[in-house]
């Protein structure tokens, strides 16, 4: 069916297709929409889900992880203070194998308190072991989020997903909307180690230093399986409901002498930028990264990189930036730190960093001279 | 690309009207995208919606620079707020008012929204609706069509009323 | 009785609804503490109220910390103080999302420690600065925007959870009386130790009532015993005296309700169950106040 709807509509429009048992969520701007919509739909009586108004996200977190061990499907959405409140349960989640979906609007962190878009609240789960991806549209962020639960709930992979919306940009805008009859394309979940009357089990117990990193290991195992199974479960999607995703979304990147790196709308608004440059004669591309972990293999050799990126590491550099580098160690590369806490971006913007980049340097957008 | 912005206050329906115009512009096989920019205010204070509409798909996201139409739902944000700001040489400002509004170097025109929502007693908890009413008087710009308008309006709500304002929108409206 | 003193701390250019007795409050709060006084401020609609970077519309010092944290970092406020010799009123102003969901943990801890400081709840019965979700304050019945059929479960009772900490000094109120709620923020300053005060503040976008109907709302939930005045000083109960008349004679609970958008098509047995837990209230407070419990 077609309609308009807002990023936080259409995740909520997923989350009640792919019929989670249990949804457990706290309200924070700017995700209320997603929370305050699926409440709706169990009061209407169109999602037969539990629906449980939690004190706080560590508790939206930790009930999704209760409700998960059982066996049943269970989802969340939050933001920014959200996300960084629930960070000792998102290691939880990950190292106890649950394939709990969560939707985050990305949202800069206080203080002072800034309710606008940057990606710092997600790189800060960076090392989590939450598969992270990062969408652009509304009906990116509802057909990824459809795409999350199938991840999710792989056997060869049980690691919680998070899809990532930049806040009011997208989560608040309204675009046309596709909802589709997903039909079996999310197979019934089943959890092979959830509590089990019949067949006891101590969860979490005491383990010792000669196993402890065996279990982080098979995290890792898990990760470096996702990548056939989040391709696996884009061509499937591809092939049922005709729209096709990938690691990255690639915009006349073939012949291009420059490439934009990005996440989110940013890779949108860069495509905007593409345009324009190659008007001029500037052979630019835009590579916009939708996985960000697992981190996608990138065919960058040979080319200028500019990195925009909406997350800092003090100390160190742009977060995104960090994550190419260390990948490709030669990549010649200029990091743009633009965007931070819904600092207004263009396609002029973005034009001009590519038309004025120095290789090798790092730029801050507004305060550089 | 054809971009419009509208001023309106809290909680009267800038943003409603920006969904309904978008909604009306997908119906006419165009492609859309409505905006609300939220900032830290509370209720009743000025609120800005962006609205692109375009037969390609449409990629940015950043705000409206200089718009083709605006659109003043309340005249008294004009005190405050330059509702002017950017807007193209042939652009077109769109107000709701009883009155005439002059305006140097641009086109105006003005139509009593509140008045044709009250004509119809389209009133909710004190307050005249205005999302749907200006949808009338926009498709009588020809910005999106009068069939499209009336079908989004009804996609979203099933009072008759609304309709009609629209109506009344339309046919009022001197370009 | 001290007449409530002109001075402002709290300038008219807050961003804050019409009606708002949040603000209203917080400008009898600072009437009664004066300059000396730093607000400690969790996320709520009064970290919005403030204005944006680089104006805010107080001029006393407001620090702003993360949602759940607003009485520990009082805590550390008020003992770094005392370290250096200084009397600096220590205030946190906290909604009751902030107070009694995600900060109650905070509030326990800073309670049971004994921190010098004084904690407002000001309590408009949902999430406002989010766009009014439930809270645990919500009552039963009420509509918002995450109960859109009415609240199932009972308002929390904060001042019970409170009480079992046995601070010196804990009260009701609210700006609907503005001598009582200052009289009391005076006597909270003064008394050293924890002390806590609960302040019933209607919210017209949340309860969905006309902008001027604010104070008549917070006169009628005393009328009607929804709210009832008080305060225990080191143990010793005392209902305030509007509350000590209107339980002479109580208003019809409808009264407060139909008023009210946000109570539109509540069921009976929701009235009846709100009425029974102000009776309930009612009495034990009645009880304690005899020293009978
Ligand atoms: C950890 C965290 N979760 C959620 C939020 C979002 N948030 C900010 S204020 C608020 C509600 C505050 O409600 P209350 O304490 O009752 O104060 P009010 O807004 O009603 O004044 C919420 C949910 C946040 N800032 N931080
Ligand atoms: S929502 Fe309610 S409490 Fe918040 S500022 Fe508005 S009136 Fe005050
Ligand atoms: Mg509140």
């Amino acid at each position: 069916m077609l309609t308009v709807a807002t990023g936080n509509k259409a995740v909520a429009a997923a989350v009640k297709a792919a019929k989670p048992a249990v949804v457990a969520a706290y309200p924070i701007t700017p995700q209320t929409e997603i929370v305050e919509q699926i409440a709706e739909y169990v009061t209407a009586g169109e999602m037969d889900a539990r629906y449980i108004p939690v004190e706080s996200e560590h508790s939206a977190m930790t009930a999704c992880i209760g409700a998960s061990i059982t066996g049943v499907r269970s989802f969340t959405a939050t933001s920014s203070h959200g996300l960084l409140y629930m960070h000792e349960m998102l290691h939880w989640a990950a190292g106890a194998r649950l394939p709990i979906v969560m939707a985050n609007v990305n949202r800069a962190l206080g203080p002072g308190w800034n309710v606008w878009a940057e990606h710092t609240d997600a790189f800060s789960q960076r090392d989590t072991g939450w598969i992270q991806l990062f969408v652009s549209t509304v009906q990116e962020a509802y057909d990824t989020t459809l795409m999350a639960f199938r991840i999710a709930e792989n056997t060869g992979i049980l690691l919680p997903v998070m899809v990532n919306l930049d806040g009011f940009v997208l989560s608040h805008i309204m675009q046309s909307l596709e909802t589709v009859e997903i039909g079996d394309y999310i197979p019934p979940m089943v959890l092979p180690h959830r509590i089990d009357t019949g067949n006891p089990a101590g969860y979490g117990t005491l383990t010792g230093p000669g196993d402890h990193f065996k279990f982080r290991w098979e995290i890792e195992k898990a990760m470096r399986n996702s990548p056939a199974v989040i391709a696996d479960a884009e061509e499937e999607f591809a092939m049922r409901f005709g729209r096709k995703y990938g690691p990255v979304d690639e915009y006349l990147c073939d012949d291009a002498d420059v490439l934009i790196v990005s996440m989110g709308t940013l890779g949108k608004e860069a495509e905007v930028a593409v345009d324009n440059l190659r008007k001029e004669g500037i052979k630019a591309g835009s590579l916009r990264i939708r996985w960000f972990r697992p981190f996608p293999e990138l065919d960058i050799s040979d080319r200028d990189l500019v990195v925009l990126d909406r997350g800092y590491s003090f100390g160190f550099g742009g977060v995104l930036t960090d994550s190419i580098k260390s990948r490709y160690r030669d990549s010649s590369l200029f990091s743009v730190v633009a965007g931070l806490g819904g600092q207004e971006v263009t396609y002029d913007d973005i034009a001009e960093f590519v038309r004025n980049r120095r290789m090798g340097e790092e730029y801050w957008f507004g305060v550089d001279a | 690309m054809f971009e419009i912005r509208i001023h309106s206050r809290g909680g009267q329906g800038g943003v409603t009207a920006a969904r309904l115009l978008a909604m009306a512009a997908f119906l006419d096989k165009k492609h859309a995208t409505a905006a609300p920019f939220y900032g830290a205010e509370r209720r009743g204070a000025p609120v800005t919606s962006f609205v692109r509409i375009d037969s390609e798909p449409i990629k940015i996201y950043s705000q409206i620079r200089s718009p083709n139409l605006i659109v003043v739902l309340d005249a008294s944000i004009m005190d405050t707020v330059d509702v002017l700001q950017g807007i193209q040489k042939a652009g077109t400002v769109l107000i709701n008012s009883p009155h005439p509004v002059d305006l140097p170097g641009v086109k105006v025109l003005t139509i009593d929204l509140t008045g044709i929502a009250l004509a119809v007693d389209l009133v909710v908890s004190g307050s005249p609706i205005l999302n749907t009413p200006v949808l009338g008087a926009l498709a009588r710009m020809g910005v999106i069509s009068r069939e499209s308008a009336e079908a989004a309006i009804r996609d979203m709500f099933s009072d008759e009323r609304n309709v009609k304002a629209a109506e009344a929108a339309y046919k009022e409206l001197v370009l | 009785m001290a007449e409530i003193p002109k001075e402002e701390y709290l300038e008219k250019c807050t961003t804050a609804c019409a009606g708002c007795t949040s603000s209203l409050t917080l400008r009898y709060v600072l009437k009664a503490a004066g300059p000396d006084t730093v607000l400690v401020v969790p996320a709520c609609c009064t970290s919005i109220l403030q204005g944006i970077y680089p104006n805010t519309s107080f001029s006393v010092p407001v620090y702003n910390i993360a949602f759940a944290a607003a009485a520990a970092c009082a805590s550390g406020m008020s003992e770094a103080f005392a370290s250096m010799g200084k009397k600096t009123n220590v205030i946190v102003y906290a909604g009751d999302g902030g107070t009694i969901d995600i900060g109650i943990q905070a509030l326990s801890g800073a309670l049971e420690r004994g921190t010098d400081f004084l904690y407002i709840c000001y309590d408009n019965e949902a999430y406002g600065n989010t766009g009014m979700q439930r809270s645990g304050a919500t009552p039963m019945g009420a509509r918002t925007t995450t109960t859109p059929g009415g609240k199932t479960d009972a308002k929390k009772d904060l001042d019970r959870i409170v009480a079992a900490h046995n601070i010196p000094y804990q009260a009701t109120a609210t700006p609907a009386y503005p001598k009582d709620l200052y009289e009391k923020v005076k006597t909270a300053l003064a008394t050293p130790g924890p002390s806590f005060i609960h302040i019933l503040a209607p919210c017209p976008p949340g309860w969905r009532i006309a902008s001027d109907m604010s104070v008549t709302v917070g006169k009628l939930a005393v009328k009607t015993g929804s709210w009832v005045l008080w305060e225990r000083k080191y143990g010793e109960l005392r209902i305030s005296s509007p509350s000590k008349s209107a339980m002479k004679k109580r208003a019809p609970l409808r009264e407060y309700l139909s008023v009210q958008g946000r109570f539109k098509g509540i069921s009976d047995s929701a009235v009846n169950e709100l009425e029974q837990a102000i009776e309930k209230n009612i009495a034990q407070l009645a009880k304690e106040e005899a020293g009978e419990c």
